[in-house]
């Protein structure tokens, strides 16, 4: 029984071939762009230029900072959340976590936008404290990143974690609480250290998706300069664009990535080993002191977190002329979203959506499906290519996606078709991943009495595996589909009026400063993407979302 | 119609390694036999029964279902009945979906299905579980459903990779008869996969021991439990106490000398009659206290267990032993006492020096007749 060429051969390579089309011919010219002049010749000027002048390399520096500290803080306000939440029947429970899952799907710039016209120059707070003769520190600038990238990302760290506590078994807790470990010891020596692995993946992503963002240091970021933005610039900016520049920081980038994740990998080696809980937590009741300033913690986090989300609902529904909301409320935001594209953007949205969210889940479905049960030098070939994308940040995809189909002879620029492609490769290796994931857990004895029972291997796939695998990929397809929908950074570079999606409107109201009407597309996002979320939850009757 | 399963040299080399963990293995599964292959874990028992599933490939031999070559069959087309450790219940689907699975790929009519599904579940005793999902099931119901879903589809033959090992005791108990009795019920060609002695010697027909990839001897329980090929089989099946002793012909008579004890032993094999050194392998009921011996042991500890008394000793040499006894009236030896002891001479084996054949008459191992 040699294994022969079959179709799982050619679905091989299919993926080698639109993998080599897809990721590996804009790589190549990402790269050759970063080493060429404008006339075409070959030279390291875009390096030395980058490195030599300290306007240029600071910004690595400050997005490096900026993210270490994002991500450091993020885990401090996720873990005790996390554990609180795990460990103790907190009233509400139901409501913090739908919250907190709220406030990570929220589209990367309105935070910033919202944290601006609360507590910027002339915010709401600002001005109000300013009369009682309080002067706050300004929010522009790295405080500002820090403040609203935490907000937004903390919720992974809770999600991850929720998911490391609930494997922990009861009884190691009561075996160490039995050999005289209790209290703060007992967290740090047995529950955290059980979780390490675990925190250093929900690290890893804080990290990456910090690192990668464009929406708020772009907003907020001001004289705080990121690498994203800067390759922003030197690619669409308004004074002076650099396209072989932009290609050299972005290749910069992804080196600093790639180390960091590398690191990250090398770090989690040292935490090989797997628990599998038979007794899960017996949740506690809080009570006294501890229990007050438990829930004052959860529920003052979870308000300052969603304040951003409510604030700009609010604000859809005030009267405002351009840059300026006056008293009293009307539709009038909404009126005029109509007259810009509304329909438009949101038709492209959920076409968009939608569309990328299938090719996803086929992809994911089929590479799982090789790697796992069909492991062969190729299909990991394949796997590899497909995580690819998951050091590359979004700016950067978008660039080299533009590279290589800004022209003929696939000149796709400006086409829905290009957003799709840009969307399932950002989302590509997370599914990927929990596809696997979820495949290896299935046992291979299932298939292999399905083969006994008489059924061909191809109806096997798609009557026992597929179905089987189904739980796994959707609740991962729930998060990709929102991600998709807030996708702001590589968008940006990729949109134009035809292809132009809800994100992208609500930025464009932002940056022409009609502000009334950026409240009003953000809020539709909003609710865009809340209702996905109940929706999912409702109909999965789940508790629990994967990322 | 039962068949016969014939396999002939079986050679199988996992892909990272060079040896190969079954190399030339030579079987008979005779129509209608419940046939066990047994073994500690690692021995190749269940790389054996992959191979005639179709799971893993056969890298050399041939493997026949009565005169049809298997080697290159899809799985899909072997008409095997599969039951799994974990049972492999498709969990997506009802009992009945599950049970009916197999025969709506064989495209019977419906009638035909909703009836040969309802024999099943009725056979197998689960006819009120038919609508629940697998979740909602006990160990021991989700494994009436896996035996039902695999009888179905009348296999030619039913392959079993250690059914019970998930179940509590007393359950494993009940349906080890179970399964048997269905079996002969049906009566198909069965190969059933366990590394527990003592269901494989109360559910089959002939039992192949296997070590290391190697078949060490086939044979029937009693066969394989009274008369081991070898002194491994002597001990993985059952328990064993492990004795050196001399082989000496005196006046013409085996006479075999083993700490101090010497007794004459009249069915040793012809070619084997000579002044040798061999290993002793007595069952500890065939261990004998009492009477005026000049083989002594002392007592390290004595185990009531109601029906039987178990009792720990050792030897003058150090050797340690054990000795078990329907128990008595009289109260429990003390610790320390030294006991004679003597052996059931009838029922002791007696092994070459290395342990690798048995030099007495009546072992029957069908794997070196063929």
């Amino acid at each position: 029984m040699r294994r022969r060429f079959d179709m799982w051969s050619g679905v091989t390579v299919l993926f080698l071939a639109l993998f080599a089309l897809i990721l590996v011919y804009p790589m190549f010219l990402l790269l050759k762009e970063s080493v060429v002049n404008p006339q075409g010749q070959f030279t390291w000027e875009n390096f030395v230029k980058f490195f030599s002048q300290p306007y240029y390399s600071r910004t690595i520096g400050n997005s490096f900072k900026v993210t270490v500290a994002i991500t450091f803080v993020t885990l401090l306000l996720g873990i005790p959340l996390s554990y609180f939440y795990s460990f103790y029947q907190l009233k509400g429970a139901k409501l913090v976590f739908v919250i907190s899952i709220l406030c990570s799907m929220s589209a990367p710039f309105i935070g910033a936008y919202s944290w601006i016209l609360l507590l910027g120059r002339s915010g709401v707070i600002t001005v109000l404290l300013r009369k009682a003769g309080i002067e706050l520190p300004s929010i522009y600038g790295f405080n500002g990143i820090l403040l609203v990238q935490t907000l937004k990302l903390f919720p992974l760290v809770f999600i991850y974690m929720n998911g490391a506590f609930r494997n922990i078994d009861n009884t190691l807790i009561e075996a160490s609480a039995n050999l005289g470990c209790t209290g703060v010891k007992r967290f740090f020596k047995v529950i955290l250290a059980l979780c390490m692995p675990t925190v250093l993946a929900a690290a890893l992503i804080v990290f990456m998706r910090a690192f990668a963002d464009f929406g708020t240091p772009l907003l907020i970021g001001e004289g705080y300069r990121t690498f994203p933005v800067e390759i922003y610039n030197q690619y669409l900016g308004e004074n002076g664009t650099d396209h072989n520049f932009a290609a050299a920081i972005s290749v910069i980038a992804i080196v600093i990535t790639a180390l960091v994740f590398f690191l990250q990998k090398w770090a989690t080696g040292h935490f090989r080993f797997s628990i599998n809980a038979l007794h899960p937590i017996q949740k506690r009741k809080p009570h006294g002191l501890a229990g007050v300033l438990m829930y004052l913690y959860t529920y003052l986090l979870l308000a300052m977190a969603f304040l951003p989300q409510v604030y700009i609902i609010y604000l859809s529904f005030r009267n405002c002329d351009q840059a300026v909301f006056k008293p009293g409320f009307s539709m009038g935001n909404y009126q005029n979203a109509m007259r810009h594209l509304l329909g438009r953007s949101v038709r492209n949205t959920i076409f968009i959506g939608a569309g990328a969210l299938a090719v996803i889940i086929i992809f994911a479905v089929l590479i799982a499906y090789l790697v796992v049960r069909r492991s062969s030098v190729l299909n990991h070939t394949i796997d590899t290519l497909s995580m690819l994308p998951y050091i590359m940040p979004g700016s950067v995809i978008g660039i080299a996606l533009v590279l290589a189909f800004g022209h003929k002879p696939f000149a796709l620029t400006g086409t829905v078709l290009i957003m799709i492609i840009s969307f399932v490769i950002r989302r590509m290796p997370y599914t990927i991943r929990s596809a696997n994931a979820t495949l290896m857990q299935i046992p291979m004895s299932i298939e292999e009495a399905s083969i006994s029972l008489g059924t061909s291997k191809l109806k096997t796939f798609v009557s026992i595996t597929v179905p089987m695998m189904s739980s796994g990929i959707l609740s991962g397809a729930i998060l990709s589909w929102v991600s998709i929908v807030t996708e702001l950074s590589s968008s940006i570079i990729l949109y134009n009026n035809r292809n132009i999606t809800l994100t992208m409107s609500a930025y464009v109201a932002i940056s022409r400063g009609n502000y009334g009407l950026a409240c009003a597309f953000s809020a539709i996002l909003t609710a865009l993407t809340m209702v996905s979320l109940l929706v999912y939850l409702k109909a999965s009757k789940s508790e629990d979302i994967a990322l | 119609m039962s068949v016969e399963i014939r396999i002939r040299g079986a050679i199988k080399r996992y892909a990272d390694s060079a040896d190969p963990v079954i190399n030339g293995l030579d079987l008979t599964v005779k129509p209608g036999e419940f046939f066990t292959l047994l073994g500690p874990s690692g021995c190749g028992k269940t790389t054996l029964l992959r191979m005639i599933a179709g799971f893993n490939t056969i890298e050399g031999g041939d493997f026949y279902f009565n005169d049809q070559r298997i080697n290159d069959l899809d799985p899909s087309k072997r008409n095997i009945g599969m039951v799994f450790q974990n049972y492999a219940i498709f969990p997506n689907m009802t009992v009945r979906k599950n049970v009916a699975f197999g025969l709506k790929n064989r495209k019977l009519p419906k009638e035909e299905i909703a009836s040969r599904c309802d024999e099943f579940l009725k056979l197998m005793q689960i006819e009120q579980l038919a609508d629940r999902m697998p979740e909602k099931l006990s160990g021991g119901q989700q494994q009436r459903v896996a035996l039902a879903r695999a009888l179905c589809i009348r296999p030619d033959v039913l392959l079993m990779d250690e059914p019970l090992s998930n179940l509590d005791a007393k359950l494993r108990v009940e349906m080890r008869s179970i399964i048997k009795e269905i079996q002969h019920k049906v009566g198909i060609t069965c190969i059933y996969v366990t590394h527990d002695q003592e269901e494989a010697m109360a559910i089959s027909d002939r039992i192949a021991v296997m070590k290391g990839g190697v078949i060490q001897h086939i044979g029937t329980p009693k066969n394989i439990y009274q008369r081991p090929s070898n002194s491994f089989v002597a001990s993985f099946i059952g328990r064993s106490n492990m004795l050196r002793g001399k082989l000496k012909m005196t006046g013409g008579e085996p006479h075999l000398l083993v700490e101090g004890l010497d007794v004459v032993v009249g069915h040793v094999k012809k070619e084997m009659r000579k002044d040798q050194d061999v290993l002793v392998s007595v069952r500890p009921e065939d261990l004998l206290m009492g009477g005026e011996t000049a083989m002594k042991g002392i007592i390290d500890d004595g185990v009531f267990l109601g029906l039987d008394t178990h009792y720990f000793m050792h030897l003058p040499d150090g050797q340690e032993v054990i000795s078990i006894g329907v128990s008595s009236i009289e109260n429990t030896i003390p610790k320390g006492e030294q006991v004679s002891l003597s052996v059931n001479v009838s029922k002791i084996n007696i092994f070459t020096s290395d342990g690798s054949a048995n030099i007495l008459e009546g072992v029957r191992n069908d794997n070196v007749t063929e």
